[in-house]
Protein backbone atom coordinates (compact mmCIF):
# COMPACT_ATOMS: atom_id res chain seq x y z
CA UNK A 1 0.00 0.00 0.00
CA UNK A 2 3.02 2.41 0.96
CA UNK A 3 4.51 1.66 -2.39
CA UNK A 4 1.61 3.30 -4.06
CA UNK A 5 2.83 6.54 -2.50
CA UNK A 6 5.55 6.75 -3.87
CA UNK A 7 6.98 8.84 -6.71
CA UNK A 8 9.49 7.88 -9.70
CA UNK A 9 10.15 11.17 -10.24
CA UNK A 10 10.30 11.95 -6.17
CA UNK A 11 12.52 8.60 -5.75
CA UNK A 12 14.95 10.00 -8.42
CA UNK A 13 15.22 13.76 -7.12
CA UNK A 14 15.27 12.92 -3.96
CA UNK A 15 18.28 10.92 -4.31
CA UNK A 16 19.82 13.49 -5.74
CA UNK A 17 19.61 16.12 -3.20
CA UNK A 18 22.92 15.91 -1.78
CA UNK A 19 24.95 15.87 -4.79
CA UNK A 20 22.98 18.66 -6.02
CA UNK A 21 23.48 20.69 -2.85
CA UNK A 22 27.42 20.02 -2.99
CA UNK A 23 27.78 21.25 -6.18
CA UNK A 24 25.11 23.78 -6.26
CA UNK A 25 26.93 25.74 -2.79
CA UNK A 26 30.51 24.95 -4.50
CA UNK A 27 29.38 26.93 -7.42
CA UNK A 28 27.37 29.55 -5.92
CA UNK A 29 28.49 32.65 -4.21
CA UNK A 30 25.55 32.07 -1.64
CA UNK A 31 27.06 29.12 0.29
CA UNK A 32 26.70 30.47 4.02
CA UNK A 33 30.42 30.89 4.36
CA UNK A 34 30.28 34.62 2.74
CA UNK A 35 26.90 36.27 4.74
CA UNK A 36 29.31 38.97 5.45
CA UNK A 37 28.73 39.53 8.90
CA UNK A 38 32.01 40.00 10.82
CA UNK A 39 33.15 37.14 12.82
CA UNK A 40 30.31 34.59 11.59
CA UNK A 41 31.21 31.90 8.41
CA UNK A 42 30.79 28.10 8.81
CA UNK A 43 31.50 25.48 6.03
CA UNK A 44 28.05 24.40 4.77
CA UNK A 45 30.30 21.69 2.66
CA UNK A 46 31.98 20.53 5.64
CA UNK A 47 28.85 19.72 7.37
CA UNK A 48 27.30 18.33 4.28
CA UNK A 49 29.89 15.77 2.89
CA UNK A 50 30.26 14.37 6.69
CA UNK A 51 26.96 13.96 7.38
CA UNK A 52 26.12 12.16 4.25
CA UNK A 53 29.21 10.09 4.06
CA UNK A 54 28.60 8.90 7.83
CA UNK A 55 24.80 8.37 7.52
CA UNK A 56 24.46 7.62 4.10
CA UNK A 57 27.41 7.24 1.75
CA UNK A 58 25.15 5.85 -1.50
CA UNK A 59 24.25 9.28 -1.72
CA UNK A 60 27.43 11.23 -2.46
CA UNK A 61 30.16 9.33 -4.00
CA UNK A 62 33.98 9.63 -3.20
CA UNK A 63 34.16 11.13 -6.94
CA UNK A 64 31.87 13.69 -6.55
CA UNK A 65 33.14 14.97 -3.57
CA UNK A 66 36.67 14.94 -5.36
CA UNK A 67 35.66 17.22 -8.08
CA UNK A 68 33.75 19.29 -5.87
CA UNK A 69 36.52 20.46 -3.97
CA UNK A 70 38.72 21.07 -7.52
CA UNK A 71 35.53 23.40 -8.74
CA UNK A 72 36.07 25.10 -4.67
CA UNK A 73 39.38 25.77 -5.02
CA UNK A 74 38.93 27.04 -8.36
CA UNK A 75 35.67 29.56 -7.42
CA UNK A 76 37.69 30.70 -4.11
CA UNK A 77 41.33 31.31 -6.25
CA UNK A 78 43.10 28.89 -3.90
CA UNK A 79 45.76 26.16 -5.45
CA UNK A 80 44.08 23.51 -6.83
CA UNK A 81 43.70 19.95 -4.93
CA UNK A 82 44.11 21.22 -1.78
CA UNK A 83 40.11 21.21 -1.14
CA UNK A 84 39.67 17.98 -2.94
CA UNK A 85 42.29 16.73 -0.52
CA UNK A 86 40.41 18.15 2.95
CA UNK A 87 37.10 16.92 1.82
CA UNK A 88 38.22 13.12 0.86
CA UNK A 89 40.57 13.31 4.45
CA UNK A 90 37.13 14.30 6.19
CA UNK A 91 35.44 11.27 4.63
CA UNK A 92 38.16 9.39 5.64
CA UNK A 93 36.98 10.30 9.52
CA UNK A 94 33.79 9.45 8.33
CA UNK A 95 34.37 5.91 7.04
CA UNK A 96 36.58 5.20 9.80
CA UNK A 97 34.02 6.40 12.76
CA UNK A 98 31.69 4.19 10.31
CA UNK A 99 33.98 0.73 10.41
CA UNK A 100 33.92 1.25 14.29
CA UNK A 101 30.72 2.13 15.17
CA UNK A 102 27.67 -0.31 15.96
CA UNK A 103 24.92 1.66 16.35
CA UNK A 104 25.38 5.51 15.21
CA UNK A 105 25.20 8.05 18.27
CA UNK A 106 24.55 12.02 17.55
CA UNK A 107 26.67 13.34 20.60
CA UNK A 108 29.75 11.41 19.02
CA UNK A 109 29.49 12.24 15.62
CA UNK A 110 29.14 15.82 16.50
CA UNK A 111 32.44 15.11 18.86
CA UNK A 112 34.12 13.58 16.07
CA UNK A 113 33.29 16.72 13.90
CA UNK A 114 35.04 19.10 16.07
CA UNK A 115 38.28 17.33 15.72
CA UNK A 116 37.96 16.45 12.13
CA UNK A 117 37.21 20.03 11.20
CA UNK A 118 40.04 21.19 13.22
CA UNK A 119 42.25 18.74 11.42
CA UNK A 120 41.27 19.77 7.93
CA UNK A 121 41.07 23.66 8.96
CA UNK A 122 44.99 22.73 10.17
CA UNK A 123 45.88 21.07 6.72
CA UNK A 124 44.52 23.88 4.52
CA UNK A 125 46.23 26.25 6.77
CA UNK A 126 49.32 24.33 6.63
CA UNK A 127 49.65 23.84 3.03
CA UNK A 128 48.70 27.14 2.06
CA UNK A 129 50.69 29.50 4.45
CA UNK A 130 53.88 27.33 4.74
CA UNK A 131 53.94 25.33 1.52
CA UNK A 132 52.36 28.17 -0.71
CA UNK A 133 53.03 31.10 1.00
CA UNK A 134 49.77 32.00 0.80
CA UNK A 135 48.85 34.77 4.09
CA UNK A 136 45.56 33.43 5.74
CA UNK A 137 43.63 34.79 8.53
CA UNK A 138 43.83 32.13 11.28
CA UNK A 139 41.21 33.84 13.35
CA UNK A 140 38.56 33.59 10.40
CA UNK A 141 39.84 29.66 10.56
CA UNK A 142 39.56 29.02 13.84
CA UNK A 143 36.15 31.15 13.70
CA UNK A 144 34.80 28.78 10.62
CA UNK A 145 35.54 25.85 12.24
CA UNK A 146 33.68 27.01 15.57
CA UNK A 147 30.58 27.61 13.94
CA UNK A 148 30.92 24.66 11.75
CA UNK A 149 30.94 22.72 14.80
CA UNK A 150 28.18 24.71 16.46
CA UNK A 151 25.91 24.31 13.14
CA UNK A 152 25.97 20.66 13.13
CA UNK A 153 22.77 19.69 15.00
CA UNK A 154 20.64 22.03 12.88
CA UNK A 155 21.39 20.73 9.54
CA UNK A 156 21.82 17.12 11.32
CA UNK A 157 18.09 17.68 11.71
CA UNK A 158 17.46 18.55 8.17
CA UNK A 159 19.33 16.31 6.63
CA UNK A 160 18.55 13.08 8.69
CA UNK A 161 14.69 14.53 7.61
CA UNK A 162 15.60 14.25 4.19
CA UNK A 163 17.70 10.80 4.52
CA UNK A 164 14.73 9.56 5.90
CA UNK A 165 12.43 10.71 2.76
CA UNK A 166 15.21 9.23 0.86
CA UNK A 167 15.24 5.76 2.68
CA UNK A 168 11.29 5.72 2.81
CA UNK A 169 11.09 6.06 -1.34
CA UNK A 170 14.08 3.55 -1.93
CA UNK A 171 12.91 0.96 0.29
CA UNK A 172 9.89 -1.37 -0.77
CA UNK B 1 46.29 -5.30 23.41
CA UNK B 2 47.24 -6.81 19.86
CA UNK B 3 43.67 -7.21 19.62
CA UNK B 4 42.73 -3.36 19.97
CA UNK B 5 45.70 -2.75 17.62
CA UNK B 6 44.24 -5.32 14.90
CA UNK B 7 40.74 -3.68 15.29
CA UNK B 8 42.14 -0.39 14.08
CA UNK B 9 44.42 -1.22 11.26
CA UNK B 10 41.75 -3.21 9.97
CA UNK B 11 39.58 -0.38 10.24
CA UNK B 12 41.84 2.06 8.89
CA UNK B 13 42.53 -0.27 6.20
CA UNK B 14 38.53 -0.73 5.37
CA UNK B 15 38.14 3.21 5.19
CA UNK B 16 40.97 3.89 2.85
CA UNK B 17 40.52 0.73 0.88
CA UNK B 18 36.81 -0.59 0.71
CA UNK B 19 34.61 0.73 -2.05
CA UNK B 20 30.67 1.05 -1.02
CA UNK B 21 28.42 -0.81 -3.62
CA UNK B 22 28.19 2.60 -5.39
CA UNK B 23 31.76 4.17 -5.25
CA UNK B 24 33.78 3.70 -8.51
CA UNK B 25 37.25 4.88 -6.48
CA UNK B 26 38.67 3.72 -2.94
CA UNK B 27 39.66 6.88 -0.98
CA UNK B 28 43.43 5.85 -1.48
CA UNK B 29 43.17 6.34 -5.23
CA UNK B 30 41.57 9.53 -4.78
CA UNK B 31 43.84 11.05 -2.14
CA UNK B 32 46.76 10.44 -4.25
CA UNK B 33 45.00 12.09 -6.93
CA UNK B 34 44.66 15.13 -4.91
CA UNK B 35 47.99 14.97 -4.28
CA UNK B 36 48.90 14.39 -7.67
CA UNK B 37 46.74 17.69 -8.30
CA UNK B 38 48.32 19.77 -6.07
CA UNK B 39 51.97 18.74 -6.88
CA UNK B 40 51.00 19.41 -10.68
CA UNK B 41 49.73 22.84 -9.78
CA UNK B 42 52.90 23.75 -9.00
CA UNK B 43 54.78 23.70 -12.11
CA UNK B 44 54.56 26.15 -14.64
CA UNK B 45 54.88 23.30 -18.31
CA UNK B 46 52.84 24.92 -20.84
CA UNK B 47 50.20 21.53 -20.98
CA UNK B 48 49.57 22.08 -17.31
CA UNK B 49 48.97 25.66 -17.50
CA UNK B 50 46.35 24.52 -20.85
CA UNK B 51 44.27 22.58 -18.66
CA UNK B 52 44.98 24.93 -15.66
CA UNK B 53 43.28 27.52 -17.96
CA UNK B 54 40.41 25.37 -19.57
CA UNK B 55 39.27 24.28 -15.92
CA UNK B 56 39.12 28.25 -14.58
CA UNK B 57 36.77 29.22 -17.84
CA UNK B 58 34.30 25.99 -17.37
CA UNK B 59 34.27 26.96 -13.81
CA UNK B 60 34.49 30.68 -13.87
CA UNK B 61 31.21 30.77 -16.35
CA UNK B 62 29.58 28.06 -14.45
CA UNK B 63 29.84 29.65 -11.70
CA UNK B 64 28.55 33.22 -12.36
CA UNK B 65 25.41 30.96 -14.43
CA UNK B 66 24.39 29.38 -11.20
CA UNK B 67 24.97 32.60 -9.13
CA UNK B 68 22.09 34.25 -11.29
CA UNK B 69 19.56 33.80 -8.90
CA UNK B 70 20.92 34.46 -6.13
CA UNK B 71 22.75 38.02 -7.94
CA UNK B 72 18.95 39.01 -8.86
CA UNK B 73 17.74 38.62 -5.40
CA UNK B 74 20.80 40.97 -4.19
CA UNK B 75 20.20 43.05 -6.66
CA UNK B 76 16.32 43.31 -5.63
CA UNK B 77 16.92 44.04 -2.22
CA UNK B 78 19.46 46.54 -2.61
CA UNK B 79 16.87 48.57 -5.28
CA UNK B 80 14.01 48.35 -2.28
CA UNK B 81 16.48 49.65 0.01
CA UNK B 82 18.13 52.59 -2.01
CA UNK B 83 14.38 53.42 -2.85
CA UNK B 84 13.19 53.28 0.62
CA UNK B 85 16.24 55.70 1.72
CA UNK B 86 15.75 58.48 -1.91
CA UNK B 87 14.63 61.30 0.07
CA UNK B 88 17.47 61.34 2.68
CA UNK B 89 19.96 60.31 0.03
CA UNK B 90 18.45 63.30 -2.14
CA UNK B 91 19.21 65.77 0.39
CA UNK B 92 22.87 64.82 0.75
CA UNK B 93 23.37 64.62 -2.51
CA UNK B 94 22.56 68.18 -3.28
CA UNK B 95 25.06 69.38 -0.75
CA UNK B 96 27.91 67.02 -2.44
CA UNK B 97 26.92 68.40 -5.83
CA UNK B 98 27.51 72.06 -4.61
CA UNK B 99 30.86 71.31 -3.52
CA UNK B 100 32.16 69.29 -6.39
CA UNK B 101 31.00 72.12 -8.57
CA UNK B 102 33.82 74.17 -7.24
CA UNK B 103 36.44 71.68 -6.61
CA UNK B 104 35.48 70.54 -10.42
CA UNK B 105 36.54 73.75 -12.06
CA UNK B 106 39.94 73.94 -9.40
CA UNK B 107 40.69 69.96 -10.33
CA UNK B 108 40.01 70.99 -14.24
CA UNK B 109 42.89 73.57 -13.87
CA UNK B 110 45.12 71.87 -11.61
CA UNK B 111 45.00 68.63 -13.87
CA UNK B 112 45.50 70.50 -17.38
CA UNK B 113 48.58 72.04 -15.68
CA UNK B 114 49.90 69.03 -14.17
CA UNK B 115 49.54 67.81 -18.15
CA UNK B 116 51.74 70.14 -19.26
CA UNK B 117 54.34 70.46 -17.06
CA UNK B 118 54.42 66.27 -17.57
CA UNK B 119 54.89 66.67 -20.77
CA UNK B 120 57.67 69.73 -21.16
CA UNK B 121 59.75 66.76 -18.52
CA UNK B 122 59.02 63.97 -21.35
CA UNK B 123 56.51 62.18 -18.35
CA UNK B 124 53.09 62.31 -19.70
CA UNK B 125 51.22 59.34 -18.64
CA UNK B 126 49.02 57.32 -20.80
CA UNK B 127 47.02 55.33 -19.77
CA UNK B 128 44.38 52.65 -21.54
CA UNK B 129 41.57 51.46 -19.95
CA UNK B 130 39.56 47.91 -20.74
CA UNK B 131 35.91 48.07 -18.93
CA UNK B 132 35.29 44.71 -17.18
CA UNK B 133 32.08 42.98 -15.74
CA UNK B 134 32.49 41.58 -12.32
CA UNK B 135 31.58 37.42 -13.24
CA UNK B 136 32.28 36.41 -9.77
CA UNK B 137 32.65 38.19 -6.50
CA UNK B 138 33.24 35.26 -3.77
CA UNK B 139 34.15 37.36 -0.40
CA UNK B 140 35.59 33.83 1.23
CA UNK B 141 37.45 34.52 4.30
CA UNK B 142 40.25 33.50 3.55
CA UNK B 143 41.31 35.10 0.12
CA UNK B 144 39.88 38.34 -1.39
CA UNK B 145 39.09 38.28 -5.14
CA UNK B 146 36.99 39.05 -7.58
CA UNK B 147 36.53 37.38 -11.46
CA UNK B 148 36.47 39.52 -14.29
CA UNK B 149 35.23 39.01 -17.52
CA UNK B 150 38.10 40.40 -19.61
CA UNK B 151 41.64 38.11 -20.27
CA UNK B 152 44.23 37.65 -22.94
CA UNK B 153 41.68 38.24 -25.49
CA UNK B 154 41.32 41.71 -24.56
CA UNK B 155 45.11 42.53 -23.54
CA UNK B 156 44.51 41.83 -20.08
CA UNK B 157 48.14 40.78 -18.43
CA UNK B 158 49.03 39.89 -14.72
CA UNK B 159 49.56 43.63 -12.65
CA UNK B 160 47.59 45.69 -14.60
CA UNK B 161 45.20 47.91 -11.32
CA UNK B 162 41.67 47.51 -11.17
CA UNK B 163 39.79 50.76 -10.58
CA UNK B 164 36.48 51.27 -9.91
CA UNK B 165 35.44 54.69 -10.59
CA UNK B 166 38.56 56.51 -10.01
CA UNK B 167 39.38 54.53 -6.46
CA UNK B 168 41.83 51.80 -6.92
CA UNK B 169 40.65 48.14 -6.35
CA UNK B 170 42.74 45.84 -6.58
CA UNK B 171 45.02 44.09 -9.57
CA UNK B 172 45.04 41.49 -11.99
CA UNK B 173 46.63 38.10 -9.80
CA UNK B 174 45.90 35.79 -12.72
CA UNK B 175 44.96 35.65 -16.07
CA UNK B 176 42.98 33.00 -18.79
CA UNK B 177 41.78 33.02 -22.22
CA UNK B 178 38.27 35.61 -21.57
CA UNK B 179 38.55 36.31 -17.67
CA UNK B 180 40.80 37.17 -15.13
CA UNK B 181 41.12 37.33 -11.75
CA UNK B 182 41.58 40.67 -9.43
CA UNK B 183 43.28 40.66 -5.81
CA UNK B 184 41.19 43.27 -4.07
CA UNK B 185 43.69 45.64 -1.74
CA UNK B 186 41.67 43.89 1.61
CA UNK B 187 43.40 40.73 1.33
CA UNK B 188 46.36 40.17 3.13
CA UNK B 189 48.86 39.15 0.35
CA UNK B 190 47.56 43.14 -1.23
CA UNK B 191 50.93 45.36 -0.64
CA UNK B 192 50.55 48.49 -2.68
CA UNK B 193 53.40 50.93 -2.56
CA UNK B 194 52.02 54.15 -1.84
CA UNK B 195 52.26 57.98 -0.77
CA UNK B 196 50.74 59.63 2.19
CA UNK B 197 49.02 63.18 1.38
CA UNK B 198 49.21 65.70 1.86
CA UNK B 199 52.92 65.34 3.55
CA UNK B 200 54.03 63.32 0.62
CA UNK B 201 55.18 60.06 2.79
CA UNK B 202 56.27 57.10 1.04
CA UNK B 203 54.46 53.84 2.46
CA UNK B 204 53.02 50.70 1.83
CA UNK B 205 49.18 49.62 2.26
CA UNK B 206 48.34 46.60 3.22
CA UNK B 207 45.12 44.10 3.30
CA UNK B 208 44.26 42.91 6.57
CA UNK B 209 41.72 40.46 5.38
CA UNK B 210 39.19 42.89 6.49
CA UNK B 211 37.41 45.80 5.11
CA UNK B 212 40.34 48.43 6.13
CA UNK B 213 44.01 47.91 5.36
CA UNK B 214 46.86 48.77 7.62
CA UNK B 215 49.32 51.38 7.15
CA UNK B 216 53.27 49.57 6.72
CA UNK B 217 56.93 50.76 6.41
CA UNK B 218 56.73 53.79 6.28
CA UNK B 219 58.72 56.54 8.56
CA UNK B 220 58.53 55.96 12.51
CA UNK B 221 57.53 59.29 13.46
CA UNK B 222 54.85 59.91 10.91
CA UNK B 223 51.93 59.27 13.51
CA UNK B 224 53.03 62.58 15.49
CA UNK B 225 52.95 64.34 12.11
CA UNK B 226 49.76 63.07 11.06
CA UNK B 227 47.97 64.12 14.18
CA UNK B 228 44.51 66.37 13.66
CA UNK B 229 45.34 66.04 9.89
CA UNK B 230 43.12 64.42 7.08
CA UNK B 231 45.57 62.21 5.33
CA UNK B 232 44.34 60.34 2.19
CA UNK B 233 46.53 57.42 0.14
CA UNK B 234 47.28 57.48 -3.56
CA UNK B 235 49.30 55.18 -5.33
CA UNK B 236 53.08 56.42 -5.29
CA UNK B 237 53.55 54.54 -8.60
CA UNK B 238 57.01 53.37 -7.44
CA UNK B 239 56.64 49.29 -8.32
CA UNK B 240 56.09 50.53 -11.77
CA UNK B 241 52.43 48.69 -11.89
CA UNK B 242 50.42 51.53 -10.90
CA UNK B 243 49.92 54.84 -12.33
CA UNK B 244 51.08 57.72 -10.13
CA UNK B 245 48.11 59.37 -7.96
CA UNK B 246 45.09 57.10 -8.22
CA UNK B 247 43.02 57.34 -5.04
CA UNK B 248 42.99 54.40 -2.95
CA UNK B 249 41.66 55.30 0.74
CA UNK B 250 41.31 57.76 4.08
CA UNK B 251 43.33 57.55 7.19
CA UNK B 252 41.07 56.59 9.71
CA UNK B 253 42.85 56.00 12.85
CA UNK B 254 46.38 56.98 13.05
CA UNK B 255 47.47 55.32 16.19
CA UNK B 256 46.87 51.95 14.24
CA UNK B 257 47.51 52.75 10.78
CA UNK B 258 44.18 51.72 9.89
CA UNK B 259 42.92 53.16 6.59
CA UNK B 260 39.55 53.04 5.20
CA UNK B 261 39.26 52.09 1.25
CA UNK B 262 37.19 54.76 -0.77
CA UNK B 263 35.60 51.85 -2.77
CA UNK B 264 33.19 49.28 -1.52
CA UNK B 265 34.31 45.76 -2.51
CA UNK B 266 31.11 44.52 -1.73
CA UNK B 267 29.32 46.39 -4.15
CA UNK B 268 31.72 46.33 -7.21
CA UNK B 269 29.78 45.57 -10.50
CA UNK B 270 31.75 46.93 -13.39
CA UNK B 271 35.48 48.29 -12.88
CA UNK B 272 38.25 49.39 -15.22
CA UNK B 273 41.63 47.31 -15.69
CA UNK B 274 44.07 49.92 -16.66
CA UNK B 275 47.30 49.88 -17.89
CA UNK B 276 49.91 52.99 -18.45
CA UNK B 277 53.30 53.94 -19.66
CA UNK B 278 55.56 57.50 -18.96
CA UNK B 279 56.53 59.51 -21.78
CA UNK B 280 58.14 57.42 -24.50
CA UNK B 281 58.37 54.21 -22.27
CA UNK B 282 57.87 50.96 -24.09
Amino acid sequence: MSSLNKSPFLKIFLSYVPFIMLFFSVFNEFDFNYLKLDYFAFNFVHLLIFFWTLRNPDQLGYLAIFFAGIINDVVIGIPVGISSFCYLILCSVTAYIRNITLTPNFMKDWISLLFTILLINSIQVIILDLVFLIKVDYTNYLINSGFTFLFYPIFFLFFNFLNERISYQTND
Amino acid sequence: MATGRDDFVIAIRSAFLKKKDKQKFSLLTLIVLSIFVIVLSNFNFKAIQFVKLGINEVIYRSSHIASIPENKLKEITLKFKSHMDLYESLQKELIKIENSDQLKLQNEFLTAENKKLRELLDESINSQEIFARVLIDKDSPYLKSVVLNKGTKDKVKIGMAVIDDVYLVGQIIEVNYTNSRALLLSDLNSKIPSVLEPDDIQAVISGTGSDYGKIEHTQEEFREDFKNKEIFAYTSGLGGLFKPGIPIGKINNISEGKINFFSDFTQLNYVKIVSYKIGGEE
